[in-house]
């Protein structure tokens, strides 16, 4: 029986239940699934993405899926820090102003475009961009990109980053929260759902 | 600038991958950089060159997708895996992930004609009960905010899948939401 990760307490679930059991037959995806938020938010090196705008993208990111204990979770996670408190309410206006549904977006132009989708462009509203400043001003666009319409991504967007103050290893590390992140909520409500419907 | 020709429908055929943003040379890679990319013969792939920049988050992913959709000692069958994850990709719009997963999933599954309904198709394609429940399960995960919802747990139920099996459908389908947004945003596939 393996101690609690963020997973289990996400998700509910304790050492000894049907669920630990099922988790413990992947060991090594529950420990890398583990690793890889570990290195994703307590780093060996912060340099090119730092805590502070790691649990910014975070808290928003998983907000922008709608409520929920992953939502909440990195919303503390962001709280901690100094000025947290304030990023949260900034954040908290954003997701009002970014909130959606998707995916949507367009494909490459050929057959498959009678399924493009059209749907929100989401940009950080004028009166926050200076209080987040340039680089979370282009992090929070483009992980709203990320979360809702990855179909639509170009070069113009690493482009974008980059103008900001993004460095290419920055970029890389800043993708994979999102991506990563974009997998632990669905885990841990895929899992909610499995144990809901059991009990 | 190399030439770069996407692909604009949804294939099993094998595709490159051109990155927008610089991967590490070869000549740069040391062994931390090794222990990242797990298995050494990634370090010709530009994509994970790219990855390696942060080589502890890409140890821990490679890991955590190997064990995900390779460890079949129990639960789903590899072929149902690739399913899901070829469906996930194919929804989130990803015709790199897409052309790979669903060239396993034929592999997997002797269904070639199926797996290649479902890319010309979509995720709506008729696919026999079983299929369409872990299609239908992936589509759910992959949606933002999230659809998936006990519907599906009853449907999976009903074809077959116990506790142990739909986990593998939540961790794979979850896990190509992971892949399919870093190779949509990082770079483009090319024919």
């Amino acid at each position: 029986m393996a101690p609690k990760d963020i997973i289990d307490t996400l998700a509910g679930i304790e050492p000894g239940s049907t669920l630990d059991a099922i988790r413990a037959r992947r060991l090594q995806a529950r420990e890398n699934a583990q690793k890889s938020y570990l290195s994703l938010f307590e780093p060996i090196d912060a340099g090119d993405f730092s805590l502070a705008e790691r649990s910014a993208v975070a808290a928003f990111v998983t907000w922008l899926h709608g409520e929920s204990p992953v939502a909440a979770f990195y919303r503390e996670k962001l709280a901690a820090n100094a000025d947290g408190a304030a990023l949260v309410e900034a954040i908290k206006s954003e997701i009002e102003r970014g909130k959606t549904s998707g995916p949507y977006g367009a494909f490459p132009a050929g057959p498959l475009s009678v399924e493009n989708k059209a749907g929100l462009i989401y940009r950080v509203s004028a009166e926050r961009r200076p209080e987040l400043g340039a680089r979370l001003v282009a992090a929070l666009e483009h992980a709203h990109l990320l979360v809702f319409r990855p179909r639509d991504a170009a070069s113009a967007d690493m482009k974008a980053l980059l103008a900001a103050g993004w460095s290419t290893t920055g970029i890389v590390t800043f993708s994979q929260l999102v991506a990563f992140l974009s997998f632990q909520v669905r885990v841990v409500s895929g899992l909610r759902t499995l144990a809901a419907a059991s009990a | 600038m190399s030439t770069v020709n996407p692909p604009v429908v949804f294939t099993q055929d094998e595709l490159g991958w051109v990155s927008w943003i610089d991967p590490l040379p070869e000549a740069e890679l040391t062994e931390r950089h090794f222990a990242g990319l797990v298995d050494r013969a990634r370090a010709k792939s530009e994509y994970f060159r790219l990855l390696v920049r942060d080589p502890e988050v890409l140890e821990a992913r490679t890991k955590t997708d190997k064990d995900i959709f390779y460890n079949v000692a129990d639960g789903l069958p590899r072929a149902e895996r690739e399913l899901a994850a070829a469906a996930t990709s194919r929804y989130n719009g990803c015709i790199y992930c897409a052309s790979v997963h669903a060239r396993f999933a034929s592999t997997y599954s002797k269904r070639r004609e199926d797996v290649q309904r479902l890319l010309d198709e979509g995720v709506g394609a008729d696919l026999g009960a079983r299929w369409n429940a872990v299609v239908k399960a992936s589509v759910a995960l992959a949606e933002t905010p999230i659809a998936f919802g006990p519907d599906n747990i009853a449907e999976l139920r009903r074809a077959g899948l116990d506790d142990a099996e739909i986990v593998d459908v939540i961790n794979g389908a979850s896990f190509f939401n992971w892949a399919n947004r870093l190779m949509l945003s990082l770079g483009e596939p090319s024919k």
